[in-house]
């Protein structure tokens, strides 16, 4: 027995994977095929599961109901495709400002001295270290009307304002432009769609610094060389090469980004304020609050049809974030 | 215009050592390089050559002395804007280009006209031997192939000097060969400077018109192949550039060209070609290559002739390789095999008796550093 599992190199790579297969298979495919099974059910009064074929779920998502107040055959309510589009374009947009926070600093880490950059990677790890949950909360101190924020932007301004707009109100006035206020007025910047996209870009910027970190780590200083032997100076080699080749970073940072930012509902859940809601969100409700689990399942189906196809085309366009290799 | 295509004056170039130090990788280098000229950096790896390439093509700047290039002073020019480009030893090649978008992408920083660019990289990957290998990426060219994009990256922009930092390397010995012949032929084609770093000397031998020989930040010895091989001017270059049997000595008369060494070991006067200003009294080396001096199994009582015993002798084919005792002194000694024969003895048996001589035109008197 041993001795034939020795000589027999397909049978020891099933062994080494089987523990990682029956997590998946346990932990993954059993429970994506119960939530398609369960999607297509119907809820009884008590929120039991009535399993059943049925599409009520999905249409439900798409806003058309037979069940209207009009007494009309079917009507239309864009709710849940609002929240799916909301989340979406969130998705996006943080995604978007991760990376641009994110390259300038795997950049510069990339290029410190090495004993540097261990320090300066480490530093970038900490956050990690506390609860996803408490960090967040922690933000609630940082931009709240009476927060540290509005405490710093007050105490920068009040002294100014008087005097700026005693300077400059007169002109502006004549120019019919808007004046600037005599008196700071904090920002109400909590309970906002803003602090939902300050909160994801905080607690998603570790996992776009380390890929493009990376990726920036392995360009060979000799091509900085060259290009700039070649004639190009700092911005056009920046351009031509070293953004080209750690494009590979972007990308799986981008995947390791978008992914959770559509998915997670404690972000908007503590910084967006009950009507703030996203995919992640109304999912939650339906398990927990509305205990509509078939309808949960629907949801949580469409968002994964949805992330998947996104990440599909994006991947079809820049590959998967591996070393650039000819076809 | 200078007549020089690259001259360096007095270039010192100080780097930090982790521990604090200073240490001088370039040390008061001084060097004329003419324009058209192939010329040879040579010397073992931290001899300072690579530094000084680095130095002309602005990658680093010397911290003392002048690099001037067509009587230009350098200064703090940055390598955008210097008339050289350099073949770098890993290639460098733009894995994200193809290997036309690589040759273009200096061009392309030029602002060239989009169809002289197309000409041009035409033109440059023909030179090269690449045609029809426009489209592929790096990666999928052989090293050699890979090192010929990369000098028609270079080639491509007609610099003033091509700076090569030893681009062969990284290639089969039979390859390397090849590419010698090559890159000489192109260079001639091509007519411009070429500044060669390795520390391969039959490389330097074969390709250069002259060849500095550096040592420890400073340049020992500047000529001809010729010159450095049948002149060399001190013990380092003598020994550096193929071998050489050396012993020390004493000058006892100086006769224009010629001077008599007492030479303790052998207890015996060797008269050899002595270098320019070496007078009577001083403390000399002297030094002959193994393949000038004659092995004889009869006699000869001429001057500079031994008697030895051969203690060992090596086959290799188109040489014979034999070690000879004269009294304790072992002398290297290089033999053609010329006639063709299974005989051993035609070899030099280990054993044997051998007289040896050591012809005073063949023999160097050098300065003892």
């Amino acid at each position: 027995m041993l001795k034939r599992l020795r000589e027999n190199k397909s049978a020891q790579g099933a062994l080494l994977v089987s523990p990682t297969m029956m997590f998946m298979v346990g932990l993954l495919i059993i429970p994506l095929v119960l939530t398609l099974v369960i999607s297509f059910g119907r809820r009884d009064p008590d929120g039991q599961v009535i399993y059943d074929f049925t599409l009520d779920n999905y249409r439900r998502l798409t806003g058309f109901t037979t069940d209207c107040a009009s007494g009309a055959a079917f009507c239309f309510n864009d709710l849940y495709l609002q929240i799916l589009w909301r989340s979406l374009s969130l998705a996006f947009r943080s995604t978007l400002v991760v990376i641009l926070l994110a390259y300038p600093l795997a950049y510069y880490i990339a290029r410190a001295q090495p004993r540097r950059r261990n320090t300066l990677l480490f530093l970038v790890l900490i956050p990690l270290w506390t609860n996803f949950v408490i960090r967040i909360y922690a933000w609630i101190m940082i931009l709240r009307t009476q927060g540290v924020l509005n405490g710093l932007v007050g105490a920068i301004l009040t002294p100014v304002l008087p005097l700026l707009s005693g300077a400059l109100n007169p002109l502006l006035a004549s120019m019919h432009l808007p004046l600037v206020a005599t008196t700071f007025t904090p920002l109400e910047i909590l309970y906002t769609p803003t602090a939902v996209l300050i909160g994801m870009v905080y607690e998603f910027l570790p996992f776009m610094i380390l890929p493009i970190f990376t990726s920036l780590e392995k360009i060979d200083s000799s091509l900085y060389e060259a290009a700039a032997d070649l004639g190009a100076n700092a911005f056009r080699t920046f351009l031509r090469v070293t953004l080209p080749l750690s494009m590979p970073g972007v990308v799986a940072g981008t995947i390791l980004v978008f992914i959770p930012v559509m998915g997670t509902f404690v972000v908007s859940d503590i910084l967006g304020g009950k009507q703030y809601i996203l995919i992640g969100n109304l999912i939650q409700r339906q398990f927990l609050d509305a205990r509509d689990p078939t309808f949960g399942s629907a949801a949580s189906l469409i968002l994964m049809v949805l992330t998947l196809v996104v990440t599909f085309f994006y991947t079809r366009r820049f590959g998967f974030g591996e070393e650039i290799v000819p076809a | 215009m200078s007549e020089f295509a690259v001259e360096m004056r007095d270039v010192v170039k100080e780097f930090q050592t982790p521990e604090g130090g200073h240490i001088n990788a370039v040390d008061r280098v001084s060097l004329q390089i003419n324009d058209g000229e192939f010329f040879s950096l040579l010397g073992s790896s931290g001899c300072g050559k690579t530094t000084s390439l680095r130095m002309i093509a602005g990658f680093e700047w010397p911290t003392q002395g002048e690099i001037l290039i067509h009587g230009h002073p350098m200064g703090h020019i940055p390598p955008f804007q210097r008339p050289v480009n350099t073949v770098f030893q890993s290639y460098a090649l733009f894995q994200h280009m193809t290997v036309a978008q690589n040759v273009a992408f200096g061009l392309e920083m030029e602002k060239a006209a989009k169809d002289e660019i197309e000409h041009r990289v035409h033109h440059a990957l023909e030179m090269v031997q690449l045609t029809g290998m426009d489209r592929r990426k790096p990666k999928q060219l052989s090293g050699g192939q890979q090192q010929r994009v990369a000098l028609a990256r270079a080639l491509v922009k007609v610099p003033d000097v091509l700076l090569l930092d030893e681009p062969l390397g990284a290639l089969d010995l039979k390859l390397r060969k090849e590419m010698q012949l090559e890159l000489k032929a192109l260079q001639q084609k091509v007519g411009i400077t070429f500044i060669y770093v390795t520390h391969d000397q039959e490389e330097a031998l074969t390709m250069s018109d002259r060849i500095a020989v550096m040592s420890k930040g400073k340049v020992m010895q500047v000529g001809t192949p010729v010159e450095i091989y049948e002149r060399p001017n001190c013990r380092f270059v003598a020994d550096f550039i193929g071998e050489s049997n050396f012993f020390a000595g004493v000058v006892k008369s100086v006769d224009h060209e010629f001077a008599s060494v007492y030479v303790p070991i052998l207890n015996s006067e060797i008269r050899g070609m002595a270098l320019d200003g070496i007078v009577a009294g001083e403390n000399v080396i002297v030094s002959v290559r193994p393949e000038k001096v004659r092995a004889s199994e009869q006699a000869a009582l001429n001057e500079n002739s031994f008697q030895g015993r051969i203690t060992k002798s090596v086959y290799i084919g188109s040489e014979s390789h034999v070690i000879v005792d004269i009294n304790g002194t072992i002398l290297k000694v290089w033999e053609q095999n010329k006639i063709s024969t299974l005989e051993p003895g035609a070899y030099h048996l280990p054993g044997s008796e051998v007289w040896l001589t050591l012809f005073p035109e063949n023999t160097l008197i050098l300065r003892d550093e």
